[in-house]
């Protein structure tokens, strides 16, 4: 491998628990809950009617007028935090060779209100009613695309779509692509915007959310014995990755540095994970080896932790398998108590937090861990922040098809 | 109730994002207020929809004006 160093120099954030960056973080560390009823349509029948939905957003801030309307809204949550890092950098085709910053940004599902706007205009007004925009307003890769077309970035433009794996492959591939000498910077990460009739429908009948409707701020509870499913949240997630000397040249603020990246697929079921974790366990041994590092040193987990029953064990299990006696020594924690599952956002959005970990020596806290599962047997950071050394973070996600994906981030 | 002209003027400034002083009568879609292959298409699907009229693709085709799409309109449509 190159001896090319990769750092974040950017971060970008929307999510239920704020618009920006600082506004998520400080909400993460204070424990708050951005789990809320959906409003946006009728969910009366569902069995799951709450999630993780970005509040007080106005795309028109972030997108002309006009084209707002051209593109779903997972479209604009990507662009808005995409901005954000991009701005947080400074990195711009002024202090850069436009064609040496690319962009990747995925999504798990894409555009899928649009896809049912779009077919309701088909089936009841016939094919001459759809909007010219419907393909580019549904397809995965147009973050990037409108992003590179909004700041002149010609370098790699691309988006990787692996379901809840999607942000961490784009920012994993992402780094592998400065390394690679293709390019020296990369806006990475990913977007999603599915809490829509078919995306609340389709994962209620995989089993796949929980139905405390009764309480639904207390419903994502990672490792607690009463977990019942994930919450669905939208949102968006977004790194500037730049090669090392680069960012120094120029004098970059420097995060942390993107030390590893580990892949692997379970090859063993569309939907569940793997009992013993072996595929997860893979997947993280393999950043520790590409980070060049020892399991016993790292400090933090940003685990997958989606609070579904088998998902929380498999991951503990797996855990053990890839950190040893470590495992008891590790903090581990999921900010999905407080935001939900943003699935192919997921990834990006812990990334950052992953990031502010380190710059701010805090693990944030999982919540709602009132009656731990005894299954589940490692330092979960239950309800409360904890200011610790964190030298080194690893940061997993998994997804349907049994698509494993960790990041690890050192301290600088 | 607001005349053709106005209407038109107002759904052509929605859809192309243009500015209202620039929206004359002479004003041509593509060479003087922006609008790409597809904003026209989507131009047309809103007139149709804001007048109730369907306009034939050989006949949005050769419509590149303001005043070109008011005279249709005033010819062809039930809803103005």
């Amino acid at each position: 491998m190159s001896n090319r160093r990769v750092v974040i120099t950017g971060l970008g954030i929307l999510s239920p628990v704020g618009l920006t960056v600082d506004e998520s973080w400080n909400n993460i560390l204070a424990g708050k809950s951005g789990i809320s009823p959906i409003t946006s349509f009728d969910i009366s029948t569902y069995p799951c009617r709450f999630g993780g939905i970005i509040k007080g957003f106005d795309a028109k801030k972030y997108i002309k007028p006009k084209d707002v309307k051209k593109m779903d809204g997972f479209i604009h949550y990507g662009i808005a935090a995409g901005i954000e890092a991009v701005e947080d950098s400074g990195i711009s085709v002024e202090n850069c060779d436009a064609e040496r910053i690319g962009v990747s940004i995925g999504s798990g599902i894409g555009g899928v209100a649009s896809i049912e706007n779009g077919y309701d205009t088909v089936i009841n007004q016939g094919p001459k009613k759809l909007t010219p925009f419907f393909i580019p307003q549904c397809i995965i890769n147009m973050i990037s695309g409108n992003l590179s077309i909004k700041y002149g970035f010609k370098g790699p433009n691309l988006a990787i779509v692996t379901a809840c794996t999607t942000g961490t492959h784009n920012i994993g591939q992402s780094a592998r692509i400065i390394k690679y000498g293709d390019a020296d910077v990369m806006i990475a990460g990913g977007a999603e915007m599915a809490s829509t009739h078919t995306g609340m429908a389709g994962f209620a009948a995989a089993r796949a959310l929980s139905t405390r409707n009764d309480d639904p701020q207390r419903a994502s509870r990672p490792w607690d014995k009463d977990r019942d499913g994930f919450v669905l949240g939208d949102g968006a997630g977004v790194l500037v990755l730049e090669e090392y000397e680069h960012a120094k040249k120029r004098g970059a603020k420097i995060y942390a540095e993107l030390s590893g990246f580990g892949m692997s697929g379970d090859a063993f079921h569309m939907t569940n994970p793997l009992a013993g974790g072996e595929g997860a366990a893979q997947c993280m041994q393999g950043s520790f080896k590409d980070s060049e590092i020892n399991a016993s040193e790292v400090d933090y987990i940003n685990a997958h932790g989606t609070s579904t029953p088998a998902g929380d064990i498999a991951e503990t299990v797996a855990i053990k398998a890839a950190l040893g006696e470590h495992a008891n020594k590790v903090a581990v924690s999921s900010t999905k108590s407080m935001i939900g599952h943003l699935l192919g956002a997921a990834g990006g959005v812990e990334a950052v937090f992953s990031i502010l970990a380190i710059r701010d020596q805090v693990a944030p806290p999982t919540i709602n861990l009132d009656n731990q599962d005894p299954a589940c047997d490692l330092d979960y950071v239950p309800n409360t922040a904890r200011e610790m050394k964190i030298d080194i973070v690893l940061s997993n996600s998994f997804g349907f098809g049994g698509t494993n994906g960790s990041l690890v981030f050192r301290k600088l | 109730m607001s005349s053709i002209q106005e209407r038109v003027k107002k759904i052509v400034i929605e859809n192309l994002g243009a500015k209202e002083e620039d929206v004359t009568n002479e004003a041509s879609f593509v060479d003087d207020l922006g609008a790409d292959s597809l904003d026209t298409v989507e131009l047309v699907l809103s007139l149709e929809e804001e007048f109730d009229c369907e306009i034939p693709d050989d006949v949005a085709d050769n419509i590149t004006t303001v005043q070109q799409v008011i005279d249709y309109i005033s010819q062809n449509a039930k809803g103005s």
